[in-house]
């Protein structure tokens, strides 16, 4: 079994003469008008620098590098590196194949800051090295870890004991270091079971006092390998794993995976499904920004605005409730559309929730926006310039707050986005002031959009009558041959995706939410790799706490929102 | 019960002295710099007693207020601070100090045996005269150690502010020095 | 002489009672404060409105095993021991001081009650309290030396530092209140009190004294380590500071003294800023009438800032350290001097 590793691709590509050595073997463009190159790895980090670099491309952004197996092929294993010039929008997949034995690449650490988790990542999984990265360490597994778990060899049952003796303590942790007055700095653990993590999140620190002088985050406490599990089963049956990325904002990663399965099939799902995409996608957005915010200001002290969000997000659960049955994992979205129509009076409970949630919104503006303490904790804490924003791969919210006005919904409309009105907050001060400043805005602005997507919500069918993805309706089943034969052969044999790769991304509650999906044509996945906005937002952490105190820590992870669902996977 | 409420007064005072003198030991022997200072405050407390043994409640008062509640706790802030638990200095039983503490032992020894063969510190006993009426304000020792000290001893008093402002000055000047040469100049400002 | 002793007996019953079992209504009221604030219900399940809440908590606490973390031995074992103990005693002792009502000269058992204050001829008053209170900061720094934790040490560090800091501000701004009222016996600052200026402005310090009623009020929030001052605990920085390994009794005995605090600071301001049991154009009746009248009204204007503490705690967000250093140092201490200079100057026009 072959996979083409790429599409459609051209003998004469118009970039073609950018790259002048042989380095560059094929060059080509996707159906989504992606450019694909696939290269030689002994010219990768020089075409990964002209990338960046060279006018014709301006990759500032790399958005995922992962790795996928083809156990068949001489060169056994794809590193496929995605990459982005924010500015024109345009999207660039560079795919590097390298042999088992001599499974080796140069680090991009260099080139993009982003490259340094992801390469990890890569290692953790595929066994990929990457020379030059500066600490290439497994990442999503533990340190007593044998194997890598997404080679398609690698047997899932086996279990590996961490024993205490095995846990990660960074090399400057572990001996006592006394500065020239004969002070000792201490070593502290934030984590991975503290009360401001809001999850499993671990956080070494060096400090001189409560001074930071070093840090270094692990992560991977609640690693489940989502992406391995999905490789058995079938396209529809991952929706109830995407609810368990970042579990504060489900339906958008259900929506976000089933958009993606979609573009590769050449379908779309019908206008009245799409528009409740939009109203539960930005309900959940509000939902999570609350729920940020909320636990932010906990760790601040304020309680009382945690209270005030979570009311809002109880009513919008109520609602996800009445639609999907499921409150935190709703599984609602379809590959085609939605599992089912929304209730009879769902206009009539979000014009409710229109009402319903401005007020507490408000109510916390009074309180916090302006509160002398709260913007003394903030202000200028956790700063990060736009250029190294984006170095690091950041997107979403933080991103905007840097400055950088890049949202999916405005630059790669999906799903209809281009239809409705609504403005990108973006702050200047990239600080933890303008983070909670542009999801509050945020928040109103979703709002503008459900108002917008309420008014002309469509009637008609919720899924797809393209029986090769969706099953057709019951009744029909039972009287009709035709029915019933792909009744049939879609529970049996699942949907054939065509052969191919492709990447689709979304705008989730923390930023780009990317999937890469590989298809065989078989009826079930042969990659799918997540790209989680929190990976590239949680990876400058651990940098950006250099120089600050521990209560600022706590107030830059919490503007961060790091879900760890989303983070491990 | 009959000699208990007659001598009361003694019995407290030996009681408290014994305490005192226990924690000042306790602050040279403990091998753990957090319970010396602990011991120091004991004995701080003990003092304080003694002085309202003495009827100088104002200045029991400020003892504890200022010694136990204010400079104890910085000692130990600073102690807790800094982590010195690991840096135990190697025992040395009689190191180049030692003949000096001795003869300073001594010499203090000597000239409380000559007070007291003297009959001078016997004459002290009872409530202090300048205490009892000053001004003709028997108010409360308060007001009295107020009449004395700004009436009376208003120079000295302010020259001796004076001179601590000074000290406090000079050690500032000293910590910032040696701070903005370690840490560099930004980190002073946090 | 047993009359005299009998007295002060049933004082010291009365008044440590009343202080621990205003605790858990204060708890009471806390929580279900906090529920209003907060848009939600809060306890009310046990009892009428949940009012039976705090006895469930308190029994659970006294069944739950009282743990001592790994490696707290010797003498740090003791000192583990006995610092919630501190906490307690410091915070009860305090209020032996702290007159609460008026006594128009009534006697018990033929004895003379002196004042509804424990100890009436203590002459050092606010001094007293001061210098007790001062000891409170031991509690917190052996509970968080003592813990053998990280967090635990780092809220006592924190706890020293800050308690120090503003036990300055604390009592400066309240040389203005013994300046004018010339006494440190806090019964003759609420004398001081009583009355009108222009028939009008009841003669309460609050009204000349603005600025040393603010930084003492601001500090006594400090002092009893509340929001927005309560770095020494800071749940989402330290865990919970320095009472992290504490569980059962010992950590209620920390809890308790919290709000025994609350009480005396809430007190203390009332005594020496807001004209303690007088109220303006009010003569309090003769006899034990008058006593339980002006207790009442004492215990009204007490209620008011303990529910003061309750509302800012679930208002405002927590300083940082440095920023609460700052503001002790550089904000609050100046403050209190400019009050102290200001009340010295109105003093010496009025002589002149």
């Amino acid at each position: 079994m072959t996979v083409s590793s790429t599409q459609s691709l051209t003998e004469r590509h118009p970039l073609a003469d950018a790259f002048p050595g042989d380095g560059v073997e094929t060059i080509g463009n996707d159906a989504d008008g992606h450019t694909v190159l696939a290269v030689d790895r002994s010219h990768l980090l020089e075409i990964l620098r002209q990338l960046r670099d060279d006018d014709r491309f301006r990759c500032d952004f790399l958005s995922d590098i992962c790795g996928v197996d083809y156990p068949d092929r001489q060169q056994r294993f794809d590193v496929v590196y995605h990459l982005a010039n924010l500015d024109s929008g345009e999207r660039y997949r560079v795919k590097v194949a390298v042999d088992e034995d001599d499974a080796v690449l140069p680090s991009a650490y260099g080139v993009w800051k982003a490259a340094d988790w992801f390469e990890r990542e890569v290692w953790d999984m595929f066994g990929v090295r990457f020379e030059g990265h500066p600490n290439l360490k497994r990442i999503l597994t533990h340190e007593a870890f044998h194997g890598h778990p997404l080679r398609k060899d690698y047997d899932p049952g086996q279990r590996w004991l961490l024993t205490e003796k095995d846990i990660m303590t960074p090399e400057w942790a572990r001996e006592e270091q006394l500065d020239d007055q004969h002070m000792e700095s201490q070593v502290l653990n934030l984590g991975p079971s503290h009360p401001a993590t809001h999850g499993t999140l671990r956080t070494v620190l060096r400090l001189e006092g409560e001074n930071i002088v070093k840090a270094e985050s692990e992560i991977g406490y609640l690693h489940r390998c989502f992406e391995k599990m999905s490789e058995t089963h079938g396209w529809q049956q991952v929706i109830p794993y995407t609810d368990r990325l970042n579990y504060c904002s489900s339906m958008i990663n259900g929506v976000g995976y089933a958009l993606a399965v979609e573009n590769m099939l050449g379908i779309e799902a019908p206008p009245r499904a799409q528009v409740v995409r939009v109203i539960l996608s930005e309900l959940s957005r509000i939902m999570d920004h609350a729920v940020c915010l909320g636990a932010n200001l906990v760790d601040l002290g304020a309680l009382t605005n945690f209270w005030y969000f979570f009311q809002i997000r109880e009513e919008i659960y109520g609602l996800l409730e009445s639609c999907a049955g499921g409150r935190l994992t709703v599984s609602y979205a379809r590959i085609g559309g939605l599992a089912h129509d929304v209730p009879a009076d769902f206009e009539e409970q979000v014009r409710r929730l229109l009402d319903y949630i401005p007020p507490f919104v408000a109510d916390v503006d009074k309180l916090i926006t302006r509160n002398r303490i709260f913007r003394d904790r903030t202000e200028g804490i956790g700063v990060l310039s736009p250029e190294e924003a984006v170095a690091w791969g950041w997107t979403g919210p933080c991103l905007r707050a840097c400055g950088v006005p890049y949202d999916v919904r405005k630059a790669h409309p999906y799903m209809g986005y281009e239809q409705y009105e609504f403005d990108v907050p973006v702050a200047t001060t990239g600080d933890t002031y303008a983070r909670y400043l542009v999801r509050m805005e945020e928040i109103r602005q979703s709002l503008r959009i459900i108002r917008q997507a309420i008014d002309n919500l469509p009637g008609g069918p919720v899924i797809t009558d393209d029986h090769h993805v969706a099953l057709p309706p019951k009744e029909k089943v039972y009287t009709e041959m035709e029915s019933l034969i792909w009744h049939f052969k879609l529970i049996f044999e699942g949907i054939k995706v065509p052969p191919g790769d492709a990447y689709h991304f979304t705008e989730g509650a923390n930023g780009e939410l990317g999937y890469y999906i590989v298809s065989d044509g078989s009826g079930t996945p042969y990659r799918i790799k997540v790209r989680p906005p929190c990976f590239a937002l949680y990876q400058a952490y651990p940098h950006i706490l250099e120089g600050l105190l521990v209560p600022d820590a706590i107030a830059i992870l919490g503007s961060l929102n790091i879900i760890a669902g989303e983070l491990d996977r | 019960m009959a000699f208990l409420v007659a001598h009361f007064t003694q019995i407290v005072f030996y009681v408290l002295a014994l305490l005192a003198v226990l924690g000042g030991i306790g602050v040279v022997t403990f091998k753990n710099p957090v319970h010396s200072a602990l011991s120091l405050l004991g004995t701080f407390l003990m003092v304080a007693g003694l002085f309202v043994l003495r009827h100088a409640e104002f200045l029991a008062a400020v003892q504890v207020l200022v010694y136990a509640g204010g400079i104890m706790v910085l000692f130990l802030f600073v102690i807790m601070l800094v982590n010195v638990k690991k840096l135990q200095p190697e025992a040395v039983f009689l190191s180049a100090q030692a003949p000096m503490a001795v003869l300073a032992g001594v010499l203090v020894g000597a000239l409380v045996a000559f007070g007291l063969l003297a009959g001078k510190l016997a004459a002290a006993g009872g409530v202090p005269a300048a205490l009892q009426t000053v001004d003709g304000k028997v108010l409360g020792n308060t007001e009295a150690v107020g009449w004395l000290l700004y009436r009376q001893y208003l120079v000295p008093f302010e020259v001796v502010s004076v001179v601590l402002l000074v000290a406090m000055v000079g050690a500032i000047v000293f910590g910032l020095k040696s701070a903005s040469l370690d840490r560099g100049e930004g980190r002073a400002e946090r | 002489m047993w009359a005299e002793i009998l007295v002060i007996v049933i004082k010291v019953v009365v008044v440590s009672s009343v202080l621990l079992t205003l605790v858990p209504i204060m708890v009471w009221v806390e929580r279900r404060g906090a529920a209003m604030i907060q848009d939600r219900l809060g306890p009310n399940r046990v009892g009428p409105f949940g009012l039976l809440q705090p006895i469930v908590d308190a029994v659970k606490l006294i069944t739950k095993e009282d743990l001592t973390p790994s490696g707290v031995k010797g003498v740090d074992r003791l000192l583990y021991l006995l610092a919630p103990s501190i906490a307690l005693v410091v915070a009860i002792s305090v209020f032996i001081a702290v007159p609460f009502g008026f006594d128009p000269g009534l006697k018990l058992f033929g004895h003379a009650i002196d004042g509804f204050i424990v100890a009436p001829n203590l002459n050092l008053g606010i001094l007293y309290i001061f210098a007790i209170a001062s000891l409170g900061v031991y509690s917190v720094v052996l509970a968080g030396w003592a813990s053998n934790n990280k967090y635990s040490l780092m809220g006592g560090i924190r706890a020293s530092a800050q308690m120090v800091s503003y036990e300055l501000a604390m009592t400066i701004s309240v040389v203005g209140v013994l300046m004018v009222s010339g006494s440190f016996g806090l019964q003759d600052v609420v004398l001081h009190q009583s009355g009108t200026w222009f028939g009008f402005i009841p003669r309460w310090n609050v009204f000349p004294q603005i600025i040393g009623a603010i930084t003492f009020i601001v500090a006594a929030f400090a002092e009893t380590n509340r929001l927005p001052f309560d770095l020494v605990e800071a749940e989402a920085e330290l865990v919970v500071g320095y009472h992290t390994e504490y569980s059962s009794m010992r950590f209620a005995a920390f809890f308790m003294s919290e709000y025994v605090n609350m009480v005396t600071a809430s007190s203390l301001i009332v005594i020496l800023f807001f004209g303690g049991w007088t109220l303006p154009g009010f003569a309090t009746p003769a006899g034990w009438l008058g006593a339980l009248v002006s207790i009442g009204i004492f215990a009204v204007k007490v209620a008011f800032f303990l529910w003061f503490f309750v509302w800012v705690r679930w208002t405002l967000p927590r300083f940082r350290f440095d920023q609460l250093m700052a503001l002790g140092w550089k904000t609050m201490i100046p403050l209190a001097v400019l009050n102290f200079l200001l009340v010295g100057a109105g003093m010496a026009l009025r002589n002149l």
